[in-house]
């Protein structure tokens, strides 16, 4: 049951992902896919009764910080360059 | 277990869905909060305690004033007031309100009810948590460690304000030629800087 909620959470986050065309709205929709995962960790480790997933948990935390730390500055140094934060207006790697 | 866990799952899909439905930034923000609190929650009614803090401080906490920070630094210049006098409309915050009031609820029902009528699950220690993360896992603490050390110079490397910069032989040549430029006024300037 509770591997279902994890599964709607990380689908509705990957929903986000495909759907929104701002940058902000498509690294929210990542966090949301990170804690879903993180959910489903803890539930396994809570149904086993051992302490991994809580570990696993962890890591996830600690990597979800660092990413969003550098996305951010991405996305500032992305209005900074273009003044827009629409993905469809990225462009500069298209031939 | 089971009742407090539906509720605060329903209340996590329903607010997750209305975070990746919002147009504004802000609001979008409000409903991640309520969706990271109600997975701190489901954490609480599965017996993890420990996570459940965690994920309240850090999730809750850094992670979303790191996203306000940002959505605050990207609206600066423009008419900043008033379009926060649009966004805290009571229409926006009272749906969040809600879904907050009811997990505030149900940990008062747990907090009351004490944890054994509550919760049939048995609750993983942090003791063992903590034996394990720095017993097995002590590489990959150190590893995220570095990760986080990483994440941290690498931000600050990017998020810094990039100015242009020339070769030193290509600074050299123009600045040759700015000085060629106005070489009568700087003769000026140094008897300014004279008489002063």
């Amino acid at each position: 049951m509770v591997l279902l909620v994890a599964t709607v959470l990380f689908t509705l986050g990957l929903i986000g992902v495909l759907t929104r065309k701002n940058v902000v709205f498509m690294l929210i929709s990542v966090e949301i896919m990170l804690n879903a995962a993180g959910l489903a960790f803890v539930a396994a480790g809570s149904r086993w009764e051992q302490p991994d997933g809580q570990v696993m948990f962890l890591f996830i935390l600690a990597m979800a910080a660092a990413e969003v730390s550098v996305g951010l500055a991405l996305v500032l140094q992305i209005y900074h360059q273009h003044k827009t934060l629409d993905v469809e207006n990225l462009k500069e790697l298209k031939d | 277990m089971s009742t407090l866990f539906y509720i605060s799952s329903l209340v996590a899909i329903a607010s997750t869905i209305m975070v990746i439905t919002r147009y504004h930034p802000v609001h979008a923000l409000l409903f991640l909060a309520v969706s990271f609190l109600s997975v701190g929650m489901i954490f609480l009614s599965l017996g993890a305690p420990f996570v459940a803090a965690l994920e309240v401080i850090v999730y809750a906490g850094a992670i979303i004033v790191l996203f306000i920070f940002v959505v605050m630094m990207l609206n600066l210049g423009r008419e900043t007031a008033q379009q926060e006098k649009e966004w805290l409309k009571p229409k926006v915050w009272v749906v969040p309100s809600i879904l907050v009031l009811i997990l505030l609820a149900e940990m008062t029902i747990l907090l009351f009810q004490g944890p054994d009528q509550a919760m049939q699950v048995s609750v993983v220690d942090p003791r063992k948590v903590a034996l394990s993360l720095y017993g097995e896992y002590i590489i990959a603490v150190e590893l995220t460690g570095f990760l986080l050390m990483a994440g941290i110079v690498g931000a600050a490397h990017i998020g810094k304000h990039q100015r242009k910069e020339l070769h030193r032989f290509l600074q050299n040549g123009e600045e040759e030629k700015a000085r060629q430029l106005r070489e009568p006024e700087s003769v000026t300037n140094e008897q300014t800087v004279l008489h002063d």
